[in-house]
């Protein structure tokens, strides 16, 4: 397992904005070259702060949005402050209708070898409830080009237990996504956000999310029928076709290697530190223009916080939780002994390795193992 | 020779007592308005969270009267609740009269009639005072009314106040004064002087409240606690002015505090007297009775490594808290603990809650229980007040509970209703009295047990908070007892166990097996829940296991979102006792015991 550290890079723009997504962007366009301006500043503090990245994602927002030059200059900017391993991963996540053939090909040749296409569904009705930009086709069509420009590795987003969706409905969904021959799938839980739109309908009572049992067979068929395919069910939402093919970058938030994360609402983890930036494109861009670091807060966690976030991000991989994080209390013992038996981890190398009826209460695991 | 006056205030709960309390402080200039707080003699956070006074405080007023004569008046402030009712009785034996307060809108309740009756006990002057005529709702004209006929009092003696506003308590002062007599006794008499309280004070040892009967008492003398038999030095005396003022001494009819190396409160008994080691007096002051607790349960840390902790706890809490009586239990469900007897379920609350806050303690408290006495085949008699130790079955002659008689004040449109409410409770041998029209006055012989948990938040529910509530324990009666025993998946666990009766076993025993059901949180496992009684199962609940929990995302590197979470679930847990594999809550220990019908 390498544990160069990675790098992030926060596009904070969308043409429109979804209902139900909770991560940071705005769709005021004006303030892009100012962000990048920003961007450039901020990557001048952290020049000799990281060792060689090996991994570097584009995240959003929507970065496929961006123009070529934009793309350009942000390249330059990495390139200018930063160093990279020769066999880094560099995944880009783009929007169907953002891609065109030209684009494919300015990414190809700029060193991006890893596309993440948020799809969400094949099918039009969900996707008009998701308020995406794209149809089934626009989206089958962008896939087609992926492969047509020579993308080997590309992964397919995609939601379920979305409020109407029948199983196989989503079934649908899966094997449209296989048929295009995936190296990798995100299969997320539809969740009610609470600072989304959707999320206050949930509130007012007008928008219902999936019950608990509901839930549960959606996240069971999506992991029997993509094992069955041949995947492997990495990470409560992630499925890769080949242990290679596991989100390098990803990895790294989930086994507490060192990141930095760039642009505004960007997290970084280095030496035990966790800060994260301004959730706002102004206040980011102010604090850089300002020659400060553009940090709304940092925190230093403590060996019990540490030891928290190793149990609660361990039991959502098949990596699982060091053996050592729970023994020393015969509590602990007793409390693992009992998941074994109810078969909801195994015990292979010194890790605790959650099994998929684990997942599926990856986040009640860890607490179990504190007094 | 000082002029003294010493007096109390009663009042029913919420009739105004602090406030009044607060006026009379103020009046007297004994500290300045800026540093003025409400509810100035509570000095517990508890007390002032809760409106209610829990230890007995005193303070000396001075006042000039209309006349221009001095005066010292001491004002013993009393507990308003009836588990602290000994309290209160030797608090106003030290007085010669009381300040009877009657709400202007609220008019004449139960406890203004039970604190009248004890204050005729001790043969003290009465003053009625009407309070809170500000409010729009006063209605002076039936209060006096009230006063006249249900209290037997005369009504044109009767004071009207407003101590909220500050109105009429130069009058109150002057009939302070003028019909209260001062205290008689001879300071040639050998020393007796009464214990109405006692408080702890981490550097000076305990500090006795206390009012001089006969004779002197200075610096240097070595007094005995007569029923006590122990002596002590006397390192100083003085008397009360929001903080302690020393004197040279404490002679006949005064009220002041002795300091004089007591180590703790418990070396002290309320109600005792103090004479001279030298030149003792005959006699013990009347009315000494040890306190008993009447409510029992057990303590116990959710960590078992906090039991020296817990013990440490008990024992500091203990040096300011002579009612609390502690050994040491053990529980098979819970480890090492304490078994802990109260004088009621609120004194329980307020040690749970001084615990927790005062001492930063983390801890379970187990169902509450009366003491049950039985008769066994031998012929010997056991009384237990945990029902871990309930003889066994087939030895049981017979089984005796407490119970108690329960005075109820009510407007006449409840009484259907709460005649119910008390026959549900197993009450017998009813009484109705109509004091005046449109109030009733319910006595009932109920099983204490049967009160001691939620009768009087249930009354006051049902009577839309009118209702009140006051009890005497009068004997034990023969009953059909069982214990019923609480499974949680196949297990017993002890510390659940409750003794119920007979006839109603089932009933209670399906309660508290929905109650459990509600408070235990889901686990990942289903977890059954039953009722059973001598290995007979006869109640069952399930709590369903959680299907699915776990979050869709975990991304961005934004992991503190979730870790706080995850901190906040665990800070919960920190109230929740692991019991074999299932984790219980605090709050479970006391469901089981509550009743609703709703």
């Amino acid at each position: 397992m390498s544990s160069n550290p990675g790098l992030y890079v926060h596009v904070p723009f969308c043409k429109t904005k979804c209902p139900y997504c909770d991560f940071y962007s705005i769709t005021d366009l004006s303030l892009m070259d100012s962000w990048l301006k920003s961007l450039k500043h901020e990557a001048a503090i952290y020049r000799d702060e990281f060792s060689a990245f090996d991994s570097l994602y584009l995240g959003g927002g929507t970065p496929s949005f961006l123009s070529y030059q934009q793309m350009e200059t942000l390249k330059d900017i990495l390139q200018t402050h930063f160093d990279f391993t020769p066999d880094i991963e560099i995944t880009i996540e783009v929007n169907p209708d953002d891609i065109t053939r030209n684009k494919l090909i300015f990414l190809e040749s700029a060193g991006v070898n890893r596309i993440s296409i948020g799809v969400q569904s094949f099918n039009d009705e969900v996707l008009t409830f998701l308020k995406r930009r794209h149809t089934a086709s626009v989206a089958e069509k962008a896939i087609d080009l992926i492969r047509l420009c020579g993308f080997s590795n590309f992964g397919i987003d995609l939601m379920y237990g979305i409020p109407g969706q029948t199983e196989d409905c989503w079934l649908e969904t899966l094997r449209r996504a296989l048929a295009f021959q995936p190296t990798h799938l995100s299969c997320y839980q539809f969740t009610l956000e609470e600072r989304t739109p959707y999320g206050r309908l949930k509130a007012e009572g007008k928008l219902h999310p999936a019950g608990e049992c509901e839930e549960k067979r959606f996240f069971l068929l999506t992991s029997d029928f993509l094992k069955s395919e041949g995947f492997i069910h990495y990470e409560v939402s992630n499925f890769a076709k080949t242990q290679k093919r596991e989100s390098r970058h990803n990895k790294k938030y989930w086994q507490h290697i060192p990141y930095l994360g760039l642009g505004p609402a960007a997290h970084s983890f280095k030496n035990g530190m966790r800060w994260w930036n301004h959730r706002s494109v102004e206040r980011y861009c102010q604090a850089l223009t300002a020659g400060e670091k553009p940090i709304e807060a940092s925190e230093t966690l403590s060996p019990e916080q540490l030891r928290l976030e190793r149990l609660f991000l361990g039991f959502r991989t098949k990596e699982g939780v060091p053996l050592d994080d729970v023994s020393g209390n015969p509590k602990y013992d007793n409390t693992l002994s009992r998941l074994k038996q109810s078969r909801h981890v195994t015990v292979r190398k010194n890790r605790i390795i959650p099994t998929q009826k684990g997942y599926l209460i990856a986040d009640r695991l860890p607490l179990m193992f504190f007094d | 020779m000082k002029q003294i006056r010493n007096f109390s205030i009663i009042a029913h709960i919420d009739h105004g007592k602090s406030t009044l309390a607060d006026r009379l402080i103020q009046y007297a200039h004994l500290v300045d308005d800026r540093q003025f707080r409400d509810q100035i003699l509570d000095t517990m956070d508890i007390e002032r969270e809760r409106g209610i006074t829990i230890k007995s405080q005193t303070v000396n007023l001075p006042y000039t009267s209309k006349d221009g004569n001095e005066f010292e008046l001491n004002l013993i402030d009393t507990p308003g609740h009836v588990d602290f009712s000994y309290e209160v009785s030797r608090a106003l034996a030290s007085c010669e009269g009381v300040l009877l307060l009657v709400d202007a809108s609220q008019g004449v309740e139960a406890q203004t009639l039970a604190n009248l009756y004890a204050a005729m006990e001790h043969n003290l002057v009465i003053i009625p005072v009407i309070n809170k005529i500000d409010l729009p709702s006063a209605d002076i004209d039936r209060v006096k009314d009230e006063i006249e006929h249900e209290l037997g009092l005369d009504a044109k003696s009767a004071l009207l106040c407003s101590a909220k506003e500050g109105a009429g308590i130069e009058d109150i002062f002057e009939a302070i004064v003028e019909r209260i007599p001062p205290p008689s006794g001879n300071t040639e008499n050998p020393l007796t002087a009464l214990i109405f309280d006692a408080q702890y004070d981490s550097f000076r040892g305990t500090i006795v409240s206390c009012r001089v009967f006969d004779g002197v008492v200075h610096p240097g003398d070595t007094i005995r606690l007569m029923a006590m038999g122990s002596t002590h030095k006397v390192e100083e005396v003085g008397i009360f002015r929001l903080k302690m003022e020393p004197e040279k001494e404490l002679s006949a009819g005064e009220v002041g505090y002795i300091i004089a190396s007591i180590k703790t409160v418990s070396d002290t008994r309320i109600g005792d007297t103090i004479t001279l080691d030298t030149n003792p007096a005959a006699v013990l002051l009347p009315g000494f009775k040890e306190v008993k607790p009447v409510v029992f349960s057990s303590i116990y840390p959710i960590a078992s490594d906090d039991y020296h902790s817990l013990a440490d706890a008990l024992e500091k809490y203990k040096l300011n808290d002579a009612a609390l009586v502690y050994q040491k239990d053990s529980s098979a469900a819970l480890g090492h603990g304490f078994r802990c007897g109260f004088l009621g379920l609120l004194h329980l609350e307020i040690v749970q809650e001084r615990l927790e806050r005062e001492f930063d303690q983390s801890i379970i408290m187990t169902s509450p229980s009366v003491r049950y006495r039985f008769l066994l085949s031998d012929g010997s008699t056991v009384v237990i007040d945990n029902p871990a130790y309930y003889p066994d079955p087939t030895e049981i002659e017979k089984s005796y509970e407490p119970y108690i008689r329960a005075s109820i004040m009510i407007p006449e449109r409840y009484v259907g209703l709460v005649i119910k409410l008390c026959m549900e409770r197993m009450g017998v041998n009813s009484h109705l009295n109509y004091p005046t029209a449109g109030r009733v006055e319910i006595t009932f012989d109920m099983p204490l047990a049967e009160v001691i948990f939620d009768f009087y938040d249930k009354l006051k529910s049902i009577t839309q908070g009118y209702g009140s509530f006051d009890y005497e324990i009068i004997d034990y009666r023969e009953s059909n007892l069982a214990k019923l025993d609480i499974l949680v998946n196949g297990e017993k666990v002890d510390a659940l166990s409750t003794i119920v009766h007979r006839d109603r076993a089932r009933e209670r025993a399906v309660n508290a097996c929905e109650k459990l059901r509600d408070e235990i949180p889901r686990q990942q496992f289903k977890i059954a829940i039953q009722g059973a009684i001598g290995g007979k199962i006869i109640s069952r609940s399930t709590i369903t296991p959680f299907r699915k929990d776990v979050t869709a995302k975990c991304y961005g590197g934004d992991i503190t979102r979730k870790r706080k979470l995850l901190e906040k679930q665990k800070k919960g847990k920190k109230r929740m006792k692991i019991v074999g594999s299932v984790e219980i809550p605090q709050s479970a220990f006391m469901a089981v015991l509550k009743t609703d019908n709703e």
